[in-house]
């Protein structure tokens, strides 16, 4: 499936919640569920900064497309992670750079894409896009 | 007593819905919220007088230049402080800290120490480490036991005739604590040091006096008090600030300018460069009369009367832990559950217009030395209810179970 494919699902899934609390219920789920990234990852140089809550990303090169792994330590934080890895885990890195991040506010949780949410979605983002941005370099 | 359904009239904000439900403002210890008076002033200022003060010889800059020196009177006598001009008004608290921190750069020497809490605020750490590279200072902590209390007889053997300054708060941002100052400043006055006291959180529960205290420095923000963001007060004794050089350079704190050489203005000028926060000063005078007509004794006695009562429902939370259990602590309360991350309980309890802080405070070294990334922490004002801690038990429960 396409990045926007996957955006689709994930927003028609929301759709199915009539409050906050389900989709809160949902991402502690998906948070559950998450693979985890492997411990020899979970290093300083891995974290993302500007979080509140510890967050880890892991990003390697398969078949021309980045796969990404991640964990971190507060429950629904990892559930936006386990969303983000759905979208752009398995992805070629030129539509991980070229997507854009819209589904999130039509899920309702935009506000933890404010920057004063600290909660590093933002960043989180940014770095899955470097992390893309890199591996086309070695791609070119 | 304390007439509290009353006290909430003044306060337009608190009839706000977040996520449709009322507020419930326990994020006091941030920032508190405004009385309409304030407010009132802040609109006064800006439809009827706004103009510069200090300099034009026009009618507005006269009122404002009164309005202004009256608010500066207004703090001087609310701190008991012997002179107004021994009152600088700052933009804040941090301000404050730098413009003592920046001064001693030429009275310190390479070896000489400065004395921190272990309870310090980041804006409360970092001025005196940059102090410590530009002079070759050291510095050296009071460490603090597990209710979160320093250890004084620590504090006793880290004194010596290499002091030259103490700085603490008078109360602990993070866990609440209220600090021994007044054996702290006397212990520093008799190794023959200086002493700075943060009084950003204590300033909205207690009404301290700079005199009787001794202490040589004093500062805290308007916003915490009732008053608004952007302006607060640096208090030093009249010696220290002569002794001090200016902070930056600019308009009204200079008497002289030729371009071989500049005479600075007396106190408070010298401090003040630039345009101030001439709004916000009017406004913080205000606030110290809105304070003061509560009274601080009835304040404190109320507050305390939250804490113990959120203390207890909380408690009765399984697997509920307070951070900063000592007998002597303001209306702050910082918890955590079991193993649950603070950010998460946070954001479930926003959902249910309850605004608490998460996180390390800025306070991380409290932080590691629970070994906990940071807590949720509510803080309690005069203006909240037991009511609005029954919220917070009930939304924290909630949280508890959807994360379980």
């Amino acid at each position: 499936m396409t990045i926007q494919e996957i955006q689709e699902e994930i927003v028609d899934e929301f759709d199915m919640f009539d409050d906050w609390m389900q989709r809160y219920e949902y991402m502690i789920e998906l948070g559950k569920s998450l693979p985890l990234i492997k411990e020899k990852y979970k290093t300083d140089t891995n974290i993302i900064k500007g979080c509140q809550s510890k967050v880890w990303v892991h990003a390697e090169m398969k078949n021309d497309k980045v796969a990404f792994t991640a964990d971190s330590d507060a429950i629904i934080t990892k559930g936006i992670i386990a969303i983000l890895i759905r979208v752009f885990s398995g992805q070629h890195p030129t539509d991980i750079i070229e997507a854009n991040t819209d589904f999130i506010d039509k899920i309702g949780l935009k506000e933890h894409l404010s920057p004063t949410r600290a909660n590093g979605l933002v960043s989180m983002i940014k770095q899955l896009k470097l992390y893309a941005i890199a591996y086309q370099t070695q791609l070119n | 007593m304390l007439d509290v359904q009353n006290i909430r009239e003044d306060f337009p904000i608190l009839k706000r819905q977040v996520n449709g439900k009322p507020l419930v403002y326990f994020d006091n210890a941030a920032t508190s919220q405004t009385p309409q008076t304030v407010i009132d002033a802040i609109v006064d200022y800006y439809s009827n007088y706004n103009a510069n003060i200090h300099r034009g010889v026009h009618t507005l800059s006269q009122e404002a230049t009164d309005a202004y020196e009256i608010a500066r009177k207004k703090v001087q006598e609310h701190f008991s402080a012997k002179h107004s001009h021994e009152i600088i008004l700052t933009s804040g608290t941090t301000h404050s800290i730098n413009i003592v921190a920046t001064g001693f750069t030429n009275l310190l020497s390479k070896g000489d120490e400065i004395i921190v809490s272990a309870l310090e605020h980041h804006s409360n750490i970092v001025p005196w480490q940059m102090l410590c590279e530009r002079t070759g200072a050291i510095l050296k902590v009071i460490p603090m036991n597990e209710e979160g209390e320093l250890l004084m007889d620590v504090y006793d053997q880290l004194l010596s005739n290499k002091t030259k300054l103490v700085f603490t708060n008078h109360i602990s941002n993070a866990l609440g604590t209220i600090n021994p100052i007044e054996e702290i400043i006397k212990k520093a006055h008799n190794a023959g040091a200086a002493v700075l006291i943060d009084g950003a959180q204590a300033c909205p529960h207690v009404k301290p006096d700079v005199q009787a205290l001794d202490v040589d420095f004093y500062v805290a923000s308007a916003h915490k008090l009732c008053g608004p963001t952007g302006v607060g007060l640096l208090y030093g004794k009249e010696e220290w600030l002569n002794k001090l050089p200016p902070y930056q350079g600019g308009g009204e704190m200079i008497d002289e300018v030729t371009f071989e050489k500049t005479t600075y203005a007396g106190l408070p000028h010298k401090f003040e460069a630039g345009t101030p926060n001439i709004c916000g000063g009017i406004a913080f005078g205000v606030a110290l009369d809105y304070m003061n007509s509560i009274g601080f004794d009835a304040i404190a006695a109320y507050e305390n009367e939250l804490l113990e009562y959120g203390t207890q429902k909380l408690l009765e939370i399984e697997g509920l832990k307070i951070y900063g259990t000592s007998k002597n602590k303001t209306s702050v309360i910082s918890f955590n559950i079991d193993h649950i991350h603070p950010y998460d309980i946070g954001s479930i309890i926003d959902k249910l217009g309850i605004a608490v802080r998460t996180g390390h405070h800025c306070a991380q070294p409290i932080m590691d030395f629970y070994k906990i990334p940071g807590t949720i922490r509510a803080s309690f004002s005069f203006y909240n209810t037991k009511e609005e801690i029954d919220s917070l038990v009930e939304a924290v429960k909630k949280a508890k179970m959807m994360l379980a």
